[in-house]
């Protein structure tokens, strides 16, 4: 088995909302200092996806990341979790872009790979929640796909996945090769194992350019979007919170009932 | 080229009837058409729906366009995606919205791609720009840390809105409209998946997403056991338990519980938090609600800047008198 990851590095989203900072100016997320970047934690889950059926059946995985300041410790986590190759997508040429333009190096790289039985990807990335990249891969490279996948079972070249709906779950099944987008339901990822790390630092990633998976300049990054971003701006905030006091806990908590009732919200 | 006009929205159906999402869409959608001085179109997909069309006129649809098929009984990526296709390529609306449900967050960007425009997914807002009269598409990004709004120069405009971000129209069985059939003209050999079975997620008491009183624990709860008390209180006021990431995480309560951008969307009349910080993400699940009250004993966490009342002290105190006081009060 085959199977592909894709990845990217994120502002982490764990970060004190206090830290995170616009500049109107240009529209963009002013990293926040001293706060490393993190793996999408959405695409760990993706990665922990693969690397079950790599337990199960045994497999190669390949991540595959795009972006820009990609710190290698940061994107080698896929590595140091158990994948085997790693190939990061670093050129100016793909920054600023949207789900279509990532989504289209994606394919291309996909595409250049060849040899591939599942395509993972998270159901979304924590900074533009988009949702879109693996529908969009799916569709360009005319696979068959299933979203929202919270566990994955493959037998005799079929995938049997547990899709995530909004009356429970629908079990799906279809035929190799497909792509899944994997949701958070799947359980935590694992962590690195000291070994895994040790063997990831001795792993070099194959960097990759827009000529290298055959795409011109103008298909991808800021060039490629179809979505115009107009604003980003943070809401305000309505600080007007009425703090119920007491002479002790149990008396707040009276006196916020009591409140309650006068305010008619019971 | 074609025309591109109208507002057109697909309507997902539940046990039979319009599901919830499809009356608010209509209800949002009516208001675009309007905006722009077009026709509002729903449409409906599904085996055994047509006598559903009826419905979305009587929500607001201009016209209601019906697919019903067989092959149609299950949502599946390559059936309904080709549908949709077929309909948008013969219907040329300017704008298509869904529901930001699993069939919604599925369908519109894999459709989107087919026909080669942009959409955004997960959108509290849409509005019409005076100006360009093109669909400003609002929706929160970053885990809810901020908003961006989006516009596509491509036609159809597609964006899926999230539950009860938009008001259903007063049912209207007097609005006139028109019902037009569309074969599907299905392949059966180009439908890849197949469902096995589909499995409904078990609930005790009140749905989360239908309960006026929410009850909310955080990591503060420390326990399953800290979470009794909130479902003591969530029944004296007939509500629903929820939580924050972290107890679902823990196994604490249910996963089905998380409320927040990767789980469920409530707006309660009521949202009691409890022992939580208030991060963007779980806020981006519960800042709809009519009024938040929060139990914390940290008097700088984020909870205190989005509530309207707070008691700033330690849960384990507050609760039980809290709740004695409140059966009290609910008995006179």
């Amino acid at each position: 088995m085959n199977v592909i990851v894709c990845v990217k590095q994120v502002i982490d989203p764990e970060a004190p909302p206090a830290s995170f900072k616009i500049d109107p100016s240009s529209n963009k997320v002013v990293p926040p200092q001293g706060i490393s970047p993190v793996i999408d934690p959405y695409a760990e889950y993706a990665v922990e996806a693969a690397l079950r059926i790599k337990d199960a059946l045994g497999s190669k995985i390949t991540a595959i990341s795009l972006g820009t300041n990609q710190l290698r410790d940061i994107v080698k986590k896929p590595l140091a979790m158990g994948a085997d190759e790693l190939i990061l997508l670093e050129d100016e040429a793909f920054n600023e872009g949207d789900s279509w333009s990532t989504a289209y190096a994606l394919a291309m790289t996909i595409k250049k790979i060849g040899d591939y039985d599942i395509v993972f990807c998270g159901r979304e990335a924590s900074d533009w929640n988009a949702g879109q990249v693996g529908s969009g891969i799916a569709e360009i490279l005319g696979l068959a796909s299933v979203t929202l996948a919270k566990k994955i079972d493959i037998t005799d070249g079929k995938a049997r996945v547990e899709r995530v709906t909004d009356e429970g779950y629908e079990v799906v099944e279809l035929s190799l090769p497909a792509l899944i987008t994997v949701s958070n339901e799947i359980g935590e990822p694992r962590y690195p194992t000291i070994k895994g790390i040790m063997a990831a630092k001795k792993k070099e990633p194959m960097v990759w350019k827009p000529a290298d998976i055959g795409v011109e300049a103008s298909q991808i990054g800021a060039a490629g979007r179809h979505a115009k971003l107009l604003k980003l701006f943070q809401p305000v905030r309505e600080a007007k919170c009425e703090i119920i006091e007491g002479e002790n806990p149990e008396e707040a908590a009276v006196n916020l009932a009591l409140k309650l009732r006068e305010a008619k919200v019971l | 080229m074609a025309e591109y006009k109208g507002v057109m929205v697909y309507c997902e159906v539940s046990e039979g009837k319009l599901a919830s999402i499809a009356t608010e869409l209509l209800g949002g959608g009516r208001k675009l058409a309007d905006d722009l001085g077009q026709e509002l179109y729903a449409v409906l997909a599904g085996s055994g729906i047509s006598n559903l069309a009826k419905e979305a006129i009587a929500f607001g649809a201009d016209k209601a366009y019906v697919v019903d098929d067989p092959l149609l009984t299950d949502y599946q990526t390559d059936s309904y995606v080709a549908v949709m296709e077929k309909v948008v390529k013969q219907i040329t609306p300017q704008i298509l919205i869904l529901g930001q449900t699993s069939i919604g967050r599925d369908l519109a960007p894999r459709l989107a791609f087919r026909l080669n425009t942009a959409a955004s997914l997960g959108c509290l807002e849409l509005a019409i720009d005076p100006e360009s009269k093109l669909l400003l598409q609002t929706k929160p990004v970053y885990g809810g840390n901020a908003q961006a709004v989006f516009t596509c120069d491509s036609f159809p405009q597609i964006a899926t809105v999230r539950p009860k971000a938009m008001t259903p129209l007063e049912r209207d069985e007097s609005r006139q409209g028109e019902i037009i059939n569309i074969d599907a003209g299905l392949d059966p050999s180009a439908i890849r998946t197949k469902v096995l079975e589909k499995v409904p997620e078990e609930i005790e008491g009140i749905r989360l997403e239908d309960a006026e009183v929410v009850v909310s624990g955080g990591r503060g709860m420390g326990s399953a056991e800290g979470f009794k008390q909130l479902e003591e209180l969530a029944r004296t006021l007939k509500g629903a338990v929820g939580a924050t990431r972290p107890p679902c995480d823990n196994e604490w309560v249910p996963a089905g519980a998380q409320i927040g951008l990767t789980g469920k969307i409530v707006t309660p009349d009521l949202y009691i938090a409890v022992a939580l910080s208030g991060s963007s993400q779980h806020m981006s699940g519960c800042s709809g609600s009519k009024t938040i009250v929060s139990i914390n004993k940290d008097p700088e966490a984020n909870i205190f800047r989005e509530a309207r009342f707070g008691v700033v002290g330690d849960w384990k105190k507050v609760i039980p008198a809290f709740t004695n006081k409140l059966k009290e009060l609910l008995a006179e």
